[in-house]
């Protein structure tokens, strides 16, 4: 299965820059982000493929300033029971992924996520706010620079 | 001055989204006024610390907004900073319900990651703890659904087989509710042939105390009148939001991840998938109901197949060593040394393991550079992406469903947040 995704992104999108590798027989796409949405829908839409849900959608933080934060989207099919993981970059000066809730309304939440956790701005998100930290907290807990025993002060005590 | 400037921007913010949300239900209503209700976070019926703000006309959800967050406590940081093994106890308090579900289902992922497997015997005693977790998870449902809808009962009756659950617990893992029974390449310890016993009279014990329970709910008119069509989600909008588990399934979408993606020893045994049409609170109900009499068939085929011998895999450099071993062998303590301190070193790579929890996919994604520590470690959790469809099931249904609804959603808040 993992090949015909291949074969199938390679014809359709041919001059994009894909990079594909296999780990434990699963296939992971290095998309760039200017095309991923476009990507996203075709893998839904085209027969054969129907990658009609999106399990999971997660930030990272590689630390590296080229290619600093990442959006993962491990996408599964239910008619041909396959995953395939989908990743993109972004750079530091400017975290900005468009957004894939128009594909699969389940990113929502998943992208509200990764914005609370990692500062990511994803563009066209409908409602991009906090989803577990405070509206007012200013920091990114899972990045890489943000301390595990957190930051003192930054979480205020609510007034008596 | 400057912090209540704060506080209102804070409270617009989340009133604006609640406003924003598309409302095209109108009512004639004789009040005709519109309110906010702010349900929780400190509310008996919201199963933990959800919140959920609810615009009203008259007695009927306009919109409504979930928020969470109130039991978050950075679990995938944490992991960033555990090696694989000490992060094994973390994931009892994920979903605290079924915390079994949670232990094996983070091992798979490391397994896949290590490229290793557990020996025949632990994956049966792992299919066998993940059963009875899903069966003390359901029933924990049943209760407390029952009791959103006012049949306390049922709430002692399934508390009742639940106890006796977490005895079995106790005698496989040692603890009751924080098991941390897996390790990476098999289990803490054996199951005696004793509590095997035991297990096996619980298990042909449970379904005349299930029919119980059914006879007082199946056909109670208040309860059915409660249920029935409320809550309701279509099929595509459950695929679209990626709604999973038994909520899935009461849609007419018959997918089981033990069944599509067979994971352990499911793949040998016979069990079936129930699927209901309805879409709501009842059928929900019924293939939770239907579940746990599936499961009660697997742990039977289980009890009966369960082979002799080891349940730690044998990869020293990998498995942590059995501690009468360390004690008297030279080898066995320098890899428990190396194991406990440095943690076990995967290769480069990534992988996603996803396992059918009670609640739905519940799915570990690993990003590793090597070392003894996860460079990212994401938990899918179902809670959280099923509290998602909540908005959906709410519009337009009276206030008071709203309890019955959460009830039949099922969330658990220790999984939502992390």
């Amino acid at each position: 299965m993992n090949h015909v995704v291949v074969e199938k992104l390679k014809t359709r999108f041919a001059d994009a820059a894909f990079e594909f590798s296999e780990f434990r027989a699963e296939l992971t796409v290095v998309v760039p982000k200017e095309i991923i949405t476009e990507v996203c829908q075709y893998l839904k839409e085209a027969p054969e493929l129907t990658y009609d849900s999106l399990s999971d959608l997660c930030g990272i933080d590689m630390n590296t300033p080229a290619k600093r934060f990442g959006v993962i989207y491990n996408l599964y099919s239910l008619a041909t029971k396959h995953r395939i993981r989908l990743k993109t970059f972004c750079e530091e000066e400017d975290p900005t992924v468009p957004t894939v809730t128009g594909v699969w309304g389940t990113a929502n939440w998943h992208e509200r996520e990764a914005y609370d956790m990692f500062g990511m701005d994803f563009q066209g998100h409908p409602d991009l706010r906090r989803m577990y930290m405070p509206e007012e907290f200013e920091h990114f807990p899972l990045r890489k620079d943000f301390p595990l025993m957190g930051i003192p002060g930054s979480l205020p005590l609510p007034k008596k | 001055m400057e912090q209540h400037v704060e506080e209102v921007t804070r409270k617009t913010k989340i009133l604006q989204a609640l406003e924003d949300q598309n409302t095209s239900v109108s009512f004639d209503d004789p009040l005709e006024n519109q309110m906010v209700l702010n349900m929780g976070p400190q509310h008996p019926a919201t199963h933990g610390v959800l919140r959920v703000l609810l615009r009203l006309d008259g007695e009927t959800v306009v919109a409504s907004i979930p928020e969470l967050g109130y039991l978050h406590r950075g679990y995938e940081k944490l992991a960033e900073n555990c090696t694989y093994h000490e992060f094994i106890p973390h994931t009892d308090r994920l979903d605290y319900l079924s915390p079994m579900n949670n232990n094996v289902a983070y091992v798979l992922a490391v397994e896949k990651l290590l490229g290793i497997e557990a020996p025949p015997r632990a994956q049966y005693v792992r299919v066998m703890v993940k059963e009875l977790a899903r069966i003390s998870s359901h029933l924990m449902f049943l209760g407390s659904l029952a009791m959103d809808v006012g049949a306390l009962t049922v709430w002692m009756w399934a508390f009742r087989e639940r106890e006796k659950q977490y005895d079995l617990f106790e005698r496989i893992a040692g603890a009751r509710f924080t098991t941390s029974y897996t390790r990476i390449g098999g289990v803490a310890q054996d199951v005696t042939p004793e509590t095997l016993e035991l297990v096996k009279k619980f298990v042909y014990d449970l379904p005349g105390h299930i029919k119980e329970c059914e006879k007082l709910l199946n056909k109670n008119r208040i309860f059915v009148d409660r249920t029935d069509g409320i809550g309701v989600i279509t099929k595509e909008q459950a695929i679209d939001l990626c709604y999973t588990g038994p909520g899935l399934r009461a849609c007419g979408v018959g997918h089981d991840l033990r069944r599509a993606n067979p994971y352990l020893v499911y793949k040998d045994l016979d069990f079936d998938i129930p699927v209901y049409e309805g879409g709501d609170a009842l059928a929900r109900y019924y293939v939770r109901m239907d579940e746990i009499k599936e499961s009660v068939k697997i742990l039977k085929q289980v009890l009966a197949k369960m082979p002799q011998g080891d349940v730690h895999a044998f990869k020293p450099k990998k498995v942590l060593p059995r501690k009468e071993r360390v004690y008297t062998k030279m080898e066995e303590l320098i890899h428990d040394f190396m194991l406990v301190n440095f943690g076990v070193e995967p290769p480069v790579g990534e992988v996603y393991q996803a396992v059918e929890a009670p609640k739905g996919e519940l799915g570990f994604y690993i990003h590793s550079h090597g070392e003894g520590y996860p460079w990212r470690l994401k938990i899918r959790s179902p809670s959280f992406v099923n509290l998602q469809t909540l908005p959906v099931m709410l519009q337009g249904c009276m206030i008071s469903d709203v309890v019955a609804i959460i009830g039949s959603l099922d969330p658990v808040m220790g999984e939502a947040d992390k």
